[in-house]
């Protein structure tokens, strides 16, 4: 059944038709055209989809379309400014993919740990729950990234690039 | 997926309303199982109703020094609500040690309670699985059941329409069964309250259902009780890898002590049974005792007494005994510090 939206996809706003059974991510590739996002394993699981959703980091393929009617949606491409993030700049000095199909998933979800790092959300590897600030360690990215897989397993180059641009944020030391 | 008809009320009620006149529509909180199932075949909506942010997306002090969370929190914002953290860890890091960051901000509180098992002939529609489709027999207790539940199934052979060895696969139910949390329901008949105890069922005669809630029930908030002692709680999981893994074992625990006694103890188990498993008889023998390693694993093992193992879940039974005794000794050794 066809329902009409509205999203501002990476700054820009847009219109589809969508059946109510249409992801975000199936809305935003094949709808849209923004093919930052990709497809995966389709259930949740890669973090592949990975879009930050009026700001906090979901994966897009569990998102029905229609309930994000009038939602802001912001891909690894849109956190793009003038130039490059930080975070494309040094996924690229560290090397942090082969493929590179699950990057811009990645890449938005780093985004998101580093806004919810400076909120000063725990995680399951946080000594001290009630600590007003949490330092990003290596052990915390790695925990807060485990729902971004990398097939190429080119996790030991995305943890030091993601504290790269967590040390230039002032969430770690 | 089967096409389904979406709809959106203007508040719990008119939601309620929708949903009453539709016996094969569903709720939709933040769909991150739901979706999935639908995808799969597993779930069929033919409506569904958007609630996600319908209930309350507030964490309200109660009078008695506890709180009231709506159920449409999301996940994440429970777990770094700073006085989750600070009145009840347990529950904070349970909810941390359920799924990945992106589910979690999408997930609800009162979703989470509701998520169905992850156990692969409940998913895969080519599998027999009594609780997915009645009367088709279990897959599990002669198959892949290494997961699965070791207390409180129903297990009468693979063929028996009653047998049931899945595990509810919810962290947070966990914690808020060992914090006897009170779940607020609004039905066509009014509202009403559920105890954490009386909300998720064991599979019995009937394992299709997995909650005591009617069809058209919607969970509004979650009540959770002062618990001043649980300052000193821990939730402990136990998984096939370091994060984003179901449980294979969780113990969420706290703890009253009396100098080397305990005056009260709380301990609930997760991945054990169809439902969160409150270790009473541990509790027990516990209650006015020696607070020391010998007693914790005595107490431990007088509640896994009744477990019934399979041959490829049977490690689950020490694995608990364990876990429940060191819990517990870290927050004795935590208090006594």
């Amino acid at each position: 059944m066809d329902r009409e939206i509205t999203l501002e996809v990476d700054g820009a706003g847009r219109a589809s038709t969508v059946d109510t059974r249409t992801s975000l991510l199936d809305a935003l590739r094949e709808r849209l055209g923004v093919t930052s996002a990709k497809k995966g394993c389709d259930h949740g699981q890669c973090g592949a989809c990975t879009v930050l959703l009026d700001g906090r980091r979901v994966n897009s393929c569990l998102v029905l379309a229609v309930t994000a009617d009038g939602a802001q949606v912001t891909t690894s491409d849109g956190l793009a400014g003038e130039g490059p993030h930080r975070l494309h700049e040094t996924f690229v000095d560290h090397d942090a993919y082969q493929c590179g199909y699950c990057t811009p998933g990645q890449i938005a979800s780093a985004a998101g740990v580093l806004a919810e790092v400076a909120q000063g959300w725990p995680s399951a590897v946080t000594e001290d729950l009630v600590a007003e600030r949490t330092e990003l360690t290596d052990a915390e990215i790695r925990e807060r990234m485990s729902g971004n897989l990398c097939r190429c397993a080119a996790y030991a180059n995305i943890v030091p690039a993601i504290a790269e641009v967590a040390v230039e944020q002032g969430v770690r030391a | 997926m089967r096409e389904f008809r979406y709809e959106k009320a203007t508040d719990p009620a008119g939601a309620v309303a929708l949903l009453a006149g539709e016996p094969e529509g569903a709720y939709l909180g933040g769909g991150t199982n739901l979706v999935d199932l639908m995808r799969l075949g597993v779930a069929t909506p033919d409506v569904l109703v958007d609630v996600r942010t319908l209930t309350s997306t507030e964490v309200e002090d109660l009078p008695d020094g506890g709180l009231r969370i709506g159920a449409a929190v999301p996940n994440a914002d429970l777990a770094a609500e700073r006085r989750v953290r600070e009145r009840y860890p347990l529950l904070a890091q349970a909810l941390l040690a359920g799924a990945s960051g992106q589910l979690r901000n999408r997930a609800t509180t009162g979703g989470n309670l509701l998520q169905r098992t992850r156990c692969t002939y409940f998913t895969d529609t080519t599998m027999p699985c009594n609780k997915r489709a009645p009367g088709s027999g279990c897959g599990a207790v002669t198959g892949l059941h290494r997961n699965l539940a070791v207390l409180g199934a129903t297990d009468e052979g693979p063929e028996s329409a009653h047998t049931c060895i899945a595990t509810h696969p919810s962290d947070l139910a966990v914690a808020l069964r060992a914090l006897d949390a009170q779940v607020r329901v609004l039905g066509a008949g009014g509202e009403r309250s559920v105890p954490m105890a009386e909300l998720h069922r064991l599979p019995g005669d009937d394992p299709s259902r997995d909650t005591t809630l009617a069809h058209g029930e919607l969970i509004t908030a979650i009540d959770v009780p002062a618990l001043p002692w649980a300052t000193r709680s821990r939730y402990r999981k136990v998984r096939d890898r370091a994060s984003y893994a179901f449980a294979l074992v969780s113990v969420a625990a706290a703890m009253d002590l009396d100098g080397g006694c305990v005056r009260d103890v709380r301990i609930a188990l997760g991945g054990m049974a169809h439902a969160p498993w409150r270790a009473t008889v541990a509790e027990d023998a516990l209650r006015g005792g020696p607070a020391t390693e010998e007693a914790f694993a005595a107490a431990a093992e007088a509640e896994l007494a009744a477990a019934r193992p399979l041959a490829d879940n049977a490690f689950k039974v020490p694995m608990a005994t364990n876990m429940i005794t060191r819990t517990l000794l870290q927050i004795s050794t935590e208090a006594r510090s």
